[in-house]
């Protein structure tokens, strides 16, 4: 049980931000209205795949460094769930944009161009389909060791490009997305009001654990479909 | 038996017949259909997420007797 505590703190995180997260009182901003509340969930899929995505890296340079199959394996497993809540936070912000940035007046579609020629969306996806070929180069390969040092390498590489797709380019260029001034969601002078801030930090603590726990388990099952395979 | 049964029947549609009649509105407690009924939604996603978190923990649950096989 001693281990499993972070599990729990987990479902207890995701409960809470469900139900505050509905409930709690929120600012009353025009376009935004009850919409704000995405905030405890798309905002928390980036939150949590960049900090997927840094545990990967973390990995790949360990692995890097002792040339030990575990590490690479979990930078392959943790990029992948990253991916995961990276296509979870596109796809809700989509829906998200869809309902605010879009003019009512004119048909979804239309308004589709001007929606997806935004930065911040263009970096996001440029991220993803970077973290994409990640997958593709690993599988490429057949050689297990090459494999691990090429695709460890390249890892970094994936990790320093996201800066400037999804942290800096889209904040030079003028952008419909939030944040574009500062520091979003963590300034704690001028952004997000109080009344929500204790919900969005305990919820992208509580989704982290989520994919750390989901990719636990993938990491689990493959070590024993790997024993299996050497025995 | 039967005759008793339909009775007792008949006597409690009797007596519930006039309370649908009247009685227009009848405040409870009724939280699941107050505030527009967001808790309607509260409770559909947290079962979402309870079976989600089950399937997890089963996953887990088994993975571990695996592991403890080797």
């Amino acid at each position: 049980m001693k281990k499993h505590w972070w599990k729990i703190l987990s479902i207890c995180l995701l409960a809470y931000t469900f139900i505050a997260g509905l409930l709690g009182p929120v600012p009353r901003l025009p376009l935004l209205q009850e919409t704000i509340r995405n905030l405890y969930f798309h905002v928390c899929m980036w939150f949590s795949m960049m900090i997927l995505f840094t545990v990967s890296v973390v990995y790949a340079i360990r692995y890097l460094r002792t040339l030990l199959p575990k590490y690479d394996r979990a930078s392959r497993l943790y990029a992948g769930t990253g991916i995961l809540f990276g296509l979870l936070g596109y796809s809700t912000g989509a829906i998200w944009a869809s309902y605010t940035w879009a003019d009512p007046n004119i048909p979804l579609l239309d308004s589709f161009s001007t929606i997806a020629r935004d930065p911040k969306l263009i970096g996001a996806a440029v991220a993803l389909l970077v973290y994409a070929a990640y997958m593709v180069l690993r599988d490429s390969i057949n050689d297990i060791d090459k494999r691990a040092r090429i695709s460890a390498v390249y890892n970094v590489f994936a990790f320093v490009l996201l800066f400037p797709a999804i942290w800096i380019l889209p904040r030079i260029l003028p952008s419909l997305h939030p944040g574009n001034e500062g520091n979003p969601a963590l300034d704690v002078k001028n952004d997000i009001s109080s009344s929500m801030r204790i919900v969005f930090y305990p919820a992208v603590l509580g989704w982290t654990l989520l994919g750390v726990w989901i990719t636990q388990l993938k990491i689990r099952l493959k070590k024993l479909e790997d024993k299996q395979f050497e025995s | 038996m039967k005759k008793l049964a339909l009775f007792i029947i008949a006597i409690l549609t009797l007596n519930t017949q006039p309370l649908f009649s009247q009685a227009p509105k009848t405040e409870m407690a009724e939280l699941m259909r107050s505030d527009g009924r967001i808790y309607v939604v509260i409770a559909v996603i947290l079962a979402i997420l309870t079976g989600l978190i089950l399937y997890l923990i089963r996953l887990d649950r088994r993975i571990a007797k695996m592991e403890n096989e080797k």
